[in-house]
């Protein structure tokens, strides 16, 4: 990328994978704006908000929530969707995922291939696991997710509550809750994922 | 009209966590296997400008929009709690390679398998909220 001319072009270098401390940099902003606009950075708690929407509040006090407090989460996430949206359409990356070729060679012995141009696959989703078109696919989504949803509302809080909001105001369980985000991740990734893969 | 500023940052959001690639499976096994510094990095940023953002707010007493100080809810210390649920979260987090923000974003990209992720959150949600009082907290 030369910045000389015409060889330059706004697009293509918004188009290439954004460096970490860029990306970094950009969540704290959001985590910023969201503190500013007088709201707290956290995504889990739509799934709740579904739940009530759907009339969960009857049944079970937890979910009996005031919606009209929780329409700014529900417009956040829907911008998420329409942010992914418009990044595939127009800062689309010509490679896949750069990740490491140490995971990429692992992967492999597991019988996970990584795609090698972004015609065979963009490295966001392995689809070959996750799809609809196999049962073991549908299961592992809804199980993952499931486990997400539920370790999310019982710890309070997901990523974006806890890594990035909880850390950044110093807050101790938000640091004990981000352990054992590893003590799972390290636990499913090193035992349990093997394994499911070798069903 | 104030959820139309919620939804540009939301969008903001989504382009954000697409072009730094911490919405694919593959950068968090790849954090969990420790062979990449990219997810430390983008969350290590984050933590610390945050960190820095949060201070001088509450130390220059910056009003929100709303009017309010900037706070944050303390969480009861709960030891047992935190562990617990934080790893369940996590062999989730680790399963489909991504947590609720992009579950979302992904679907925006054009993922549909995330409908049945976002449903499986949903109904690990709702499932919390029946046997919540059972769970040591």
């Amino acid at each position: 990328m030369e910045l000389i001319g015409n060889t330059f072009s706004f697009w293509d270098f918004v188009s290439q994978p954004w460096h970490w401390a860029v990306s970094g940099a950009a969540i704290a902003l959001i985590l910023a704006i969201l503190t500013w606009m007088g709201r707290s950075f956290g995504v889990s708690t739509t799934f709740r908000n579904f739940c009530t929407m759907a009339g969960a509040g009857k049944r079970t006090p937890f979910f009996d929530i005031d919606l009209k407090e929780e329409y700014w989460r529900i417009a956040f996430v829907l911008g998420g969707i329409l942010g992914g949206f418009l990044t595939v359409q127009f800062l689309h990356s010509p490679q896949p995922v750069g990740i490491s070729e140490s995971t990429i060679e692992y992967l492999g012995s597991i019988g996970i291939e990584y795609p090698n141009s972004d015609k065979e696959g963009r490295g966001f989703v392995p689809t070959e696991i996750f799809n609809f078109t196999s049962i073991k696919g549908v299961i592992l989504a809804l199980a993952g997710g499931f486990l997400v949803g539920f370790g999310a509302r019982y710890g309070d809080g997901c990523t974006s509550g806890h890594a990035i909001s909880g850390l950044a105001h110093l807050q101790l369980p938000s640091l004990i809750t981000v352990i054992g985000f590893f003590i799972g991740g390290l636990l499913m990734t090193h035992l349990l994922f093997p394994l499911l893969m070798g069903l | 009209m104030k959820n139309i500023s919620f939804f540009t940052v939301g969008i903001f959001f989504g382009i954000v966590m697409t072009k730094s690639e911490a919405i694919s499976w593959f950068r968090i096994h790849e954090m969990f296997r420790f062979e990449s510094f990219h997810m430390y990095g983008i969350i290590g940023t984050a933590v610390v400008l945050g960190a820095a953002a949060m201070w001088a707010m509450k130390k220059f007493g910056v009003k929100t929009l709303r009017g309010s100080e900037v706070t944050y809810n303390p969480m009861k210390l709960s030891i047992r709690r935190h562990i617990l649920a934080g790893s369940i979260f996590g062999l989730g987090w680790a399963l489909v390679g991504c947590c609720p923000g992009p579950m979302y974003i992904l679907l925006g990209n054009g993922y549909f398998i995330m409908i049945l992720v976002l449903l499986g959150a949903i109904l690990g949600t709702y499932t919390y909220g029946l046997v919540m009082d059972k769970l040591p907290h």
